[in-house]
This record gives C-alpha cells, sequence and structure tokens, in this order.
C-alpha cells in the first residue's frame, strides 16, 4: 500500500511504487486536470506540485510522491481563486488549453519563489512548458498581472 | 655566543624554514602541483592525459559548460527548455533539476538521466571544463579556489563521487566515457600521487 496527500485530501492505494504519479492521478483518483503530453519529461503538460517545487508527473514514480504533499490544478484553489488563475481568465490566456494546466502550475511556483518577476525570470522559469497554440506572450503578460494581484492580495 | 642568543637565533632560523615551507606548499598547490611522497612529472602528466580525455567526453563535459546552462547528448548541445544553472547549481524557480531527473536513470532511448543529487556546479565556483586545455584543466583541479574547496584526499576520493560515476551509466542513448571508470580512477590516482603535475599547454 501507498500513502499519498493528495490536495490535502490523503489516500491508501495498492499499486506499483514504480507507476508514474501522472498515471495514478488520472486512471486511479480520476483527477483528469492535469494532462499527458509527452512523457518524456519534455513539454510541461503534467507539472504538478510536490512540496511546493513543479515536478514532472510523467516520469516521477508515485513511490517519490509517498508521505509528501502533492498539489494538482484541482487543489490549487477552493474556487478558482488563485491569482494565476484569476489572470488567466481576466486576459483570455488559453486557447486550446492542452497545456494550461501545466502553464499555470509552473506560474504558481514561479510567483511563490518570485513576488515580482520580470521578463526575463518569467522566460527562464516558463522555458519548460511549451504551448502548441503559442500564447507565450499572454502567458507572460498573465504571469506580470498575477504577480500585482497576489500582491494587492497580500 | 651566550646560551640564551644561541636559543633565539635557533628558534628564529627554524621559524623561517617552517614559514618557507607551509608557503612553499601552498605555493605548488596553487600552481598545480602537489607535495607528495614521490614526484614524476612525466608519468603524472601521461597519466593526466587519460584524466583529461574522461573530463572532456559528453558525460563529463556537458555539466561543466562555460555558460549557465547545460549541455546535453554526445555533441553537446545546450539542454533543451535552456534551464539555468542556479546558485545552488539546482536550477531556478520551476526549472530545478530535480524536477525532471529522478533517484535514477529512466527506461527509455533518451529519457532523463537520474541520480540523487543531480545538479552543476555551483555560481560561486562554476569549475568550467568546456573549453579548458589540458593546462587549464589541470591547474583548475588541484586548485583549492577553484576546484570546490577540495582537499588533496578529497581529491583523491573524488574518482568515486556518485554524479561522477554516474557518467558511466548514462542511460540508453548516451556513449560512455572513452575508458572505463577503473582506468579513469587509476590514471586520476597516479596523476595526482605523482605531483599532479599540469601538462605544458
Amino acid at each position: 500500500m501507498i500513502s499519498l496527500t493528495i490536495n490535502n485530501k490523503p489516500y491508501q492505494l495498492d499499486i506499483d511504487p514504480n507507476t508514474p504519479l501522472l498515471w495514478v492521478l488520472r486512471d486511479h483518483l480520476d483527477l483528469v486536470g492535469t494532462k499527458f503530453g509527452c512523457g518524456l519529461a519534455q513539454c510541461g503538460a503534467c507539472t504538478v506540485h510536490l512540496n511546493g517545487e513543479a515536478i514532472r508527473s510523467c516520469v516521477t514514480k508515485v513511490s517519490r510522491a509517498e508521505g509528501q504533499k502533492v498539489v494538482t490544478i484541482e487543489g490549487l484553489s477552493d474556487t478558482g481563486e488563485h491569482p494565476v488563475q484569476k489572470a488567466w481568465l481576466e486576459l483570455d490566456v488559453a486557447q486550446c488549453g492542452y497545456c494550461q494546466t501545466g502553464q499555470i502550475m509552473s506560474a504558481a511556483v514561479l510567483l511563490n519563489q518570485n513576488k515580482n518577476p520580470t521578463d526575463k525570470d518569467i522566460d527562464a522559469a516558463m522555458s519548460g512548458n511549451i504551448c502548441r497554440c503559442g500564447t507565450y506572450l499572454r502567458i507572460r503578460e498573465a504571469i506580470h498581472l498575477a504577480a500585482e494581484i497576489q500582491q494587492k492580495n497580500g | 655566543m651566550p646560551k640564551k642568543s644561541m636559543t633565539l637565533i635557533t628558534g628564529f632560523v627554524s621559524l623561517v624554514a617552517l614559514m618557507s615551507f607551509a608557503l612553499k606548499n601552498e605555493a605548488d598547490f596553487t600552481k598545480g602541483t602537489i607535495h607528495s611522497a614521490k614526484k614524476d612529472s612525466i608519468e603524472s602528466v601521461k597519466a593526466f592525459k587519460d584524466v583529461y580525455k574522461v573530463l572532456m567526453s559528453p558525460r563529463c563535459m556537458n555539466c561543466h559548460p562555460a555558460g549557465d546552462t547545460p549541455l546535453q547528448g554526445d555533441d553537446s548541445h545546450p539542454h533543451s527548455m535552456l534551464p539555468q544553472r542556479g546558485k545552488d547549481g539546482k536550477g531556478i524557480y520551476t526549472m530545478k533539476c530535480a524536477n525532471c531527473h529522478q533517484a535514477t536513470n529512466l527506461a527509455g532511448l533518451n529519457m532523463p538521466p537520474g541520480h540523487p543529487d543531480w545538479h552543476l556546479p555551483p555560481a560561486d565556483m562554476k569549475m568550467v571544463f568546456e573549453g579548458k586545455t589540458p593546462q587549464e584543466l589541470a591547474k583548475q583541479l588541484v586548485n583549492p579556489n577553484t576546484n570546490g574547496n577540495k582537499t588533496l584526499k578529497q581529491l583523491l576520493e573524488h574518482a568515486d563521487d556518485g554524479l561522477v560515476k554516474a557518467g558511466w551509466n548514462p542511460g540508453e542513448g548516451r556513449t560512455l566515457p572513452p575508458i572505463s571508470h577503473a582506468a579513469f580512477k587509476k590514471a586520476w590516482i597516479t596523476w595526482i600521487e605523482n605531483g599532479a603535475f599540469a601538462p605544458s599547454k
């Protein structure tokens, strides 16, 4: 049995410890907000938080998450009020939307570690999240807006 | 000469001798040579040829880049996604090495290789291999100010460091260093124990 805490909820799963965390989230726990993109840690679509870091769940064995704190897009906020989510809606960032879960989860980690990122900081932090629709400029703008919202919220 | 003066002079001479010995050792170390029981510059420089071949192979050099982005692949191209070194060498923000690199290699061709302590050298001591001549690299390796503050003993032990050895277990799709780890370790020890001489070029 593997003990997991995902979005503050405890789970006990009888599962192969080598199973990728993404498979566990989507296929066993029905948390399908996190997407499968490449399966190679190359695109960022599967980004979730493990103890506050933006890990790639497609290549992370579930055993690494045992006893740790995992947050997925479903648990980023209770009602979509996280500054990044608010900014994303405000600026209509998503086009097809497939990569946006990973983008938002990465942006949330960036803003947690850097309250007022420059364009250069944003580019460096978000370079591992690929968007096939090319929404990069809106993503950058939204991260600046999210930083402002975060500062206003104190 | 009075006995007291003799004692003073003897003491002074001994002190000067001790100081010069200490200074010589320090100077030798920073020049690329280490005080050791046996010194054989020919044997040492010959062994360093093998050391250099390994350190400049992609498996070692890719994580000792001249810039702040690691290199990747057998052609040592910039790492995809352009991750940055960061202060501690473990990446920045969302782009930490361990976000993708796991504790062990992942199965499959060119999948991210793994180690529990995957990282580049830190920003305050980059320990660059890329572009270094044999002489430059040898001098850098023996100088504590440029080798990660390593003593002679730590330098010898570094041949068995986990990340160093990971070079010989690179995961599918990556070539091995040009000689075995055992041969590298032998060359490394031979180079150091014979005085860690730097080649002329």
